[in-house]
């Protein structure tokens, strides 16, 4: 199991809760696993193509993360708006 | 008194007031979001707002209670899940013939629809499946779909525009459709180009007259058109007194088929109001001729930008109001179909909408 850490409208959206404990081998598996479990979140991560959108980072215990970076059990997942904008 | 429901780059604006008398904003909400379109169903009071998060993706939202606090998500806003295109955003709700009907017209070129107010929503599958399709162009604000007409009476015909996939046509509810662009002469491609009907037809907005529905009324990249056979063929009006042909939005006196109102920019390659005056044109011969209305805007030094969804009125013949919206964050109105105007709003974020309702 790793955990995946939301905040603002992301963490109100899945139940206002900040942590989920999820399984999955790769970064968008948990993210997929997450909109499953919590489908008030759809869209809002993920597009429809499957993909993290444009402005969203991905944190692997403190490293900027890819969709494909591996996971394993004990890891922390923060799901971040960018620093962009204008 | 009239409100006015207005999209910024950082959040909606809610205002009332009337014409020459001041106007009072009364609620922001989405504050620092881009909010790209937001409009009140008359019908049923419902407040509606597209709303393109940069981390999130376009949404819709709705409410029937106080927009300062609680808004809804609409379902359904999105193309199909595990294809290999996202929906970019919605630029425009209009209010379908059938009642609790709305549209909403979005970047890739789509329209969605609405039977219950904008609860839920559902992609238009005839437009969504075109053949050509994969060959459409975008314009610079990408492939959205931003104008959406109705024909008074009857739920089955519409007219839609993409820029810059053109104007499209269904006559049996959005089942099919076929194009809309003869008599179009986009000035932009090369002559070689003009017979390939997916080379750009960069469309800025479309208005119907509702008196006269087979008339529409377009302003395009480089040119106004009228059609009076219900978009078959198009035929150009922008000469007859219009300093430029240029520029995105446009309205009309829904009492007067023969009226429309644009708002110039010098051209393509500097998207400003010409010779630093602000000023709305008005015909009342279908085109024939246009006249400059710009008592009570600025006439110096005023170098603005009125985007498509920003310019709306309210009321009709000689109650007709009109008002726009710049980048510039600036709002103008005038309550006697353009003859004179007053300042509404300034120093708003960069308008992207008005309605006035």
């Amino acid at each position: 199991m790793a955990v995946v850490c939301l905040r603002g409208p992301l963490r109100k959206l899945a139940g206002g809760r900040p942590e989920h404990e999820l399984e999955g081998t790769q970064v968008i598996d948990l993210l997929k696993a997450l909109e499953l479990r919590h489908p008030d979140l759809g869209g809002w991560i993920l597009d429809e193509r499957g993909r993290s959108r444009r402005h969203i980072n991905v944190f692997l215990n403190g490293e900027r993360a890819a969709e494909a970076t591996a996971v394993r059990s004990g890891d922390r997942i923060e799901v971040l708006p960018a620093i962009t904008g204008g | 008194m009239t409100e006015l429901v207005v999209g910024t780059k950082k959040g909606l604006f809610l205002l009332e007031g009337e014409p020459g008398h001041g106007f009072e904003i009364k609620t922001r909400a989405f504050a620092g979001e881009p909010v790209d379109f937001a409009t009140r169903d008359p019908r049923s009071g419902r407040l509606l707002a597209t709303v393109t998060s940069p981390f999130y993706g376009p949404k819709i939202f709705y409410t029937d209670d106080d927009p300062a606090l609680a808004w809804e998500q609409a379902e359904g806003v999105a193309l199909p899940q595990g294809g290999d295109q996202a929906l970019e955003r919605v630029w425009v709700i209009a209010r379908g013939e059938a009642d609790g009907t709305l549209y909403a017209g979005g970047d890739p070129g789509v329209l969605f629809e609405s039977r219950d107010g904008g609860v839920t929503w559902e992609l238009n599958a005839g437009l969504w499946e075109q053949p050509s399709r994969p060959r459409w162009q975008p314009g610079g604000g990408g492939l959205c779909l931003h104008s959406i007409c109705t024909w008074p009476g009857d739920a089955n015909r519409l007219a839609v525009a993409i820029s810059a996939a053109g104007m499209w046509l269904t006559e049996d509810g959005g089942r099919s459709w076929r194009r809309s662009n003869r008599g179009i002469n986009p000035r932009y491609l090369p002559a070689e180009a003009l017979a390939d009907e997916n080379a750009g037809r960069c469309v800025h907005h479309v208005e119907r007259a509702p008196k006269r529905p087979g008339r529409m009324f377009m302003q395009f990249h480089g040119g106004v058109y009228r059609s009076d056979d219900a978009g078959a063929s198009w035929t150009d009006i922008g000469g007859g007194g219009l300093p430029s042909d240029f520029g995105f939005p446009l309205t009309l006196d829904p009492a007067d088929p023969d009226s429309a109102y644009v708002i110039p920019l010098v051209a393509d390659m500097d998207r400003v109001t010409p010779d630093g005056r602000v000023r709305v044109y008005e015909t009342r011969d279908a085109g024939g001729t246009w006249a400059a209305r710009g008592d009570g805007l600025p006439a110096g030094h005023a170098y603005l930008t009125v985007l498509r969804q920003a310019f709306s009125r309210a009321g009709e013949g000689e109650e007709l109001e009109l008002y726009f919206g710049a980048t510039s964050g600036d709002l103008f109105g005038s309550g006697d179909a353009g003859a004179t105007w007053s300042t509404v709003a300034t120093r708003l974020p960069p308008v992207f909408s008005l309605v006035a309702v």
